[in-house]
């Protein structure tokens, strides 16, 4: 990392709800998900940002909400200085092949009826980028950098491993010489042996293409181990974000230090000593948030205040933020 | 001390279209009464094979249990009618799968389908029944468990259905809990809760915990002894401290090395396993971790290496190197 950091997405006060209607035939707006509920980041050119949060959190749909998958229902998302809400459909169209997308499940994400080939440069074909015999030469350009043999390029999908799937996730990705690409949960569907594979292959293309990743899993070990900071969300909002040592070694948020001591490490001594931090319940409903700081209702520090005042998210420490009223007590403890 | 469990040699396997699958191929171990035991490995080792194999619930055909033992108690569970194992089931060997939402039925209580297993095994009318599966609920830790007796599944949130299954497992005092990747469809903070929420119950209970599971860190939390599976075989087993430590078969060692580590250094690199886990319609003739291992030598691929016990302590490796792969791991 250099020391003049160029962020190359800024998201601001970002909000997507999906709304809830109810009745058969005159439908009534009754309420809102709200699935991201107002997240501030920035996304440092060639940097990993992880994105941690249980099922529900929202992470997901900041993914997709910043490549415009989803039309936000408020804020702003800077992609390399334009905001990509003032954009004409075309215009956002060009700016989108600048920013590609891994999916979680290799399965599901590749056409079983398109060979190995056509799903990696059906990208190229979208945009109108490079014909016939160039065109195939960069398909196998591809193959070969996520470790694939170029042979296999009229294969289909079902012939190849999960691992193997990932990779041609990869390679499609790729084909077009993206800035970012949001990785969305890429090896939870995989076995422990094959993560560690495809994790190597992305940090070693990080490091050929200067790629910047926005990398989502719920596996906190492996984000941090992947990741230069680290952003946690919980019911739609981001509760903490700092370097990945910082937030694993000092977390301010009594969430994050919850999350952290859940980890299951794989060391039975350390396991043993060390001190774990229960959590009561499940996470709320995010279409009826509780008011005040939303973790309230599972907190084991909470006080009236927050069940009366949202907290802000705040820089409490150079390069250090947390959502929590009482995120500067935490510091020296 | 007789072991609760002792399984001699066992082999099961599944007769499809593609040929036959080798899903589990001898194995052999023992657990004591209280024992906590970890069974770890990838999808497709045989963990959760074997697992049904005690249970006696692999589906014939295509599958079939065909070699070797399952004492229970003494008692060899591959002997019994289907009746008596009826009376096992549930009553002294229970189970608790992977996804609680297709594991209870959707259109009965939660209150109904745990007082089921109360009324058929331990000959309880509707009331007591009732009164029971509510105390389960609460041992469980459901807060307000009686009203929610009433509750259907889908009203439940996944940790609450993982404890409702864990209540309804708990219902007949069994002897021994297998529980089949019972936390890998939940979020960590809910992982946690249920891993607590068994270790306490074997201290208050005192049955003895089968945990299968590919997560390491889920078996160093919790596990006394662990068996590391792979294509049908047991390729090492042990005390959980000892194996962390002086993991002795390259596949543990990969394990290991291929998870990040809370403490480790930035820009540290994984250790990944190269390649696949092997067929097991076509298994090869020796070691099946030969294909991917960096200690391989020539006998390795003519021969299995037998599970041999090495050291003092209860540490059992089936590797021909293991001297090799212990001292560089250490």
């Amino acid at each position: 990392m250099g020391t003049e950091k160029k962020p190359l997405v800024q998201v601001r006060q970002l909000k997507k709800y999906f709304p809830i209607y109810r009745g058969a035939v005159i439908q009534r707006h009754v309420g809102d998900i709200k699935a991201v509920d107002g997240v501030t980041f920035d996304i440092f050119q060639g940097e990993t940002l992880g994105l941690v949060g249980e099922t529900g959190s929202g992470k997901t749909t900041v993914g997709r909400t910043i490549l415009y998958l989803y039309e936000p229902t408020d804020g702003s998302i800077i992609f390399d200085g334009v905001d990509l809400v003032t954009l004409k459909e075309n215009e956002l169209r060009k700016v989108r092949a600048r920013m590609q997308m891994i999916f979680q499940d290799p399965y599901a994400s590749l056409n079983p009826r398109m060979t190995v080939g056509s799903i990696v440069s059906a990208p190229m074909e979208v945009h109108g980028l490079l014909k016939g015999k160039e065109r195939s030469r960069r398909v196998d350009e591809l193959l070969e950098m996520v470790g694939l043999n170029p042979e296999f390029v009229n294969r289909y999908p079902h012939e190849f491993s999960g691992g193997q799937r990932q990779r041609i996730g990869i390679a499609r990705a790729l084909a077009l010489n993206p800035d970012l690409v949001v990785c969305d949960e890429p090896i939870s569907s995989l076995d422990v042996s094959i993560q560690a594979q495809v994790v190597n292959l992305l940090e070693e293309l990080q490091n050929m293409l200067g790629l910047t990743y926005l990398f989502i899993a719920h596996d906190l070990s492996m984000v941090r181990h992947i990741s230069d900071r680290m952003a946690v969300m919980y019911l739609g909002k981001i509760v903490e974000l700092a370097d990945r040592d910082e937030i694993y070694l000092r977390p301010l948020h009594p969430y994050t230090q919850a999350l952290m001591s859940a980890v299951p490490v794989p060391d039975p001594e350390l396991a043993e000593s060390r001190r774990r931090i229960i959590l009561e319940g499940d996470i709320p409903s995010p279409a009826n948030p509780p008011p005040g700081c939303n973790f309230n209702t599972r907190c084991p520090f909470v006080k009236d205040i927050c069940i009366q005042a949202e907290p802000e998210f705040i820089e409490i420490q150079p390069n250090h933020w947390a959502a929590c009223h009482f995120a500067g007590d935490f510091i020296h403890t | 001390m007789e072991p609760l469990l002792k399984i001699k040699d066992l082999v099961t396997r599944f007769y499809t279209e593609d040929g036959v699958v080798h899903a589990v191929n001898g194995i052999s171990y023992q657990m004591d009464a209280s024992e906590t035991l970890g069974v770890v490995g990838e999808s497709g080792c045989g963990k959760s094979v074997h697992a049904l194999s005690i249970m006696r619930l692999i589906t014939s055909p295509p599958g079939k249990i065909e070699g070797g033992e399952i004492l229970f108690d003494g008692r060899d569970l591959l002997k019994l009618t289907s009746n008596e194992m009826r009376h096992i089931r549930g009553a002294e060997i229970a189970m608790v799968f992977q996804d609680p939402m297709t594991s209870l039925n959707p259109v009965f209580t939660v209150g109904f389908q745990i007082s089921e297993a109360l009324m058929l095994h331990r000959a309880m009318n509707k009331k007591e029944a009732r009164e029971q599966a509510g105390e389960l609920l609460t041992l469980v830790g459901i807060p307000a468990a009686r009203q929610r007796l009433d509750d259907y599944p889908h009203q439940f949130s996944g940790g609450m259905r993982q404890r409702a299954m864990i209540a309804m497992a708990l219902s007949c005092d069994p002897k021994l809990l297998i529980a089949d990747e019972p936390t890998t469809a939940l979020d960590v903070t809910i992982q946690a809760q249920i891993v607590n929420l068994v270790k306490r119950l074997q201290e208050d209970l005192g049955m003895a915990v089968m945990w299968i599971t590919h997560d390491l860190g889920v078996v160093a939390e919790l596990a006394r002894n662990i068996n590391v599976m792979y294509a049908g075989y047991i390729v090492e087993r042990g005390n959980v401290k000892q194996i962390y430590k002086y993991p002795s078969h390259p596949y543990t060692n990969g394990l290991l090395g291929s998870l990040p580590r809370l403490n480790e250094a930035p820009g540290t690199k994984l250790v990944s396993i190269p390649g696949l886990p092997p067929d097991l319609v076509a298994l090869p003739r020796g070691c099946p971790f030969a294909a991917r291992c960096t200690y391989v030598v020539d006998q390795c691929i003519e021969e299995m290496p037998p599970l041999q016990k090495i050291g003092a302590q209860e540490h059992y490796v089936a590797c021909w190197r293991w001297e090799d792969v212990r001292r560089r791991a250490a």
